[in-house]
């Protein structure tokens, strides 16, 4: 299972949102299709539905290494979604 | 006794001001939508909700509803895409009439949902008007660019509905987005211009609530003037202090009263020499005067954008704007006496009135 955190940015959007918590998935885009079949309208939050890429200023780490999309997830692999630190 | 709510929308957030009919004292709540820059919303009169339309740098555009006058809040973007790989860099603008609302967006698009903001789906793209082959282009937009920048549905006519595209055009339908016409003749443009009939910088679009054949707009080149609903437009700019404003409010009762408020044009754009005042014309633009009764006449150099000001419908009408340093101020007397009512909100992008009762 890998082990996602996210923003505190999508907790007030998303009732029951945790800011952690793990899944079997074996992509990014799969963790996050999983993420919004439970809190439909998540993935919006996190891609541009224009070009289904990642948000410009959503940033994505597999194990400290940005990712993106189609980035693979091992069982144990710790995914960190953040909210890029820029804006003021 | 019937409650008046102003709805203003800020770079932080929405934020609600509260009194009632004598409009003397107001509470202030928010900040709501979870501090999204909220670039408009209004009050959908017919279901009582509140929408607004917010674009969070993080996290996109969506649009937020209350149906409880702000206790509760939930977002939606569901659909509210281009399908052609287009970018959505913001929802602009709102409309919420004849049981359906209706969003502006940058790249230039209107969405529209028919089920209380929960889905989205495209109502017109504008697609083959006069100019729209270069809309998208960012070297012919202008900075901050709003595309939709205003929507105007009839009161009556539900296929009847205005829309301004940023830098380019006032337009008009009247068979629900199938069709559009561009409305500019006899406005002013001091730049040359790819096409007869577009290519004006139309900043704010006011039709009188007692006659649909008067329109106001304040144009980045003048106010003017519509007689004939659009057709047509005459400069009424003599007598104002600079040709350049975005806000604007119409006279609920009277068709020949207006208010705007003139900036200087040039990068600052703000109140004129640093003292605030609104402008009133009571004679359709032959004359103005200057109201500046209560408000700040020295070091104010306030600036008003193009959703920053409204108007109620009381018999003694009150005027309200917002300004894009974070004050509110408020006339409950046609604009004769003005306070400030609040002053300390992030930078100002809209302010819309509701009566509720």
């Amino acid at each position: 299972m890998a082990d996602i955190h996210l923003p505190p940015t999508l907790m007030p959007l998303f009732a029951g949102l945790p800011r952690r918590l793990d899944l079997d998935a074996p992509t990014v885009d799969d963790a996050i299709g999983q993420l919004d079949a439970q809190w439909p309208g998540l993935r919006d939050r996190l891609c541009d539905p224009s070009g289904g890429d990642i948000r410009q200023h959503i940033h994505v780490y597999v194990d400290r290494e940005r990712a993106g999309l189609d980035t693979p997830l091992e069982p144990r692999s710790r995914v960190q979604v953040i909210a890029a630190i820029s804006g003021g | 006794m019937s409650r008046t709510l102003l709805l203003v929308g800020t770079r932080k957030g929405l934020f609600m001001l509260e009194s009632d009919a004598d409009r003397k004292s107001w509470s202030m709540r928010g900040a709501y939508c979870e501090g999204w820059p909220v670039y408009h919303a209004v009050f959908d009169q017919d279901s009582g909700a509140i929408y607004a339309a917010a674009a969070s740098e993080w996290h996109g555009s969506s649009i937020w509803r209350s149906a409880d006058l702000g206790e509760t809040w939930t977002q939606s973007s569901e659909g509210l895409a281009y399908e052609d790989g287009r970018k959505m860099s913001k929802v602009s603008s709102l409309s919420a009439a004849h049981g359906r609302v209706l969003v502006g967006v940058e790249a230039p698009g209107i969405f529209e949902s028919r089920d209380d903001g929960a889905t989205w789906s495209p109502y017109s793209m504008l697609a083959g008007e006069p100019g729209s082959e270069e809309w998208d282009d960012p070297s012919n937009q202008p900075p901050g660019h709003l595309g939709i920048s205003a929507i105007t549905a009839d009161e009556k006519d539900p296929a009847h509905v205005w829309a301004i595209v940023q830098g380019v055009s006032l337009f008009e339908t009247t068979d629900d987005g199938k069709t559009w016409t561009p409305r500019n003749r006899g406005l002013r443009s001091d730049w040359p211009r790819e096409h007869e009939e577009v290519g004006f910088c139309v900043h704010k679009f006011v039709r009188s609530r007692t006659d649909e054949r008067r329109m106001y707009q304040q144009n980045h080149v003048g106010m003017h003037r519509s007689d004939d609903a659009g057709a047509s437009w005459t400069e009424i700019t003599e007598g104002l202090p600079t040709e350049f404003g975005f806000a604007a409010a119409a006279h609920p009762h009277d068709r020949d009263t207006f208010h705007v408020i003139p900036l200087d044009p040039g990068h600052g754009r703000t109140m004129p020499d640093g003292r605030a005042a609104v402008w009133r014309t009571k004679d359709a633009g032959s004359s103005w005067e200057r109201l500046a009764n209560g408000l700040p006449q020295e070091n104010a150099h306030l600036g008003v954008l193009r959703h920053g000001m409204t108007g109620d419908t009381y018999d003694t009408p009150g005027y309200y704007f917002g300004t894009s340093t974070g004050q509110v101020y408020a006339s409950a007397d046609d604009g004769e006496r003005w306070s400030e009512i609040a002053s300390y909100l992030p930078a100002i992008s809209s302010v819309e009135v509701a009566i509720v009762d």
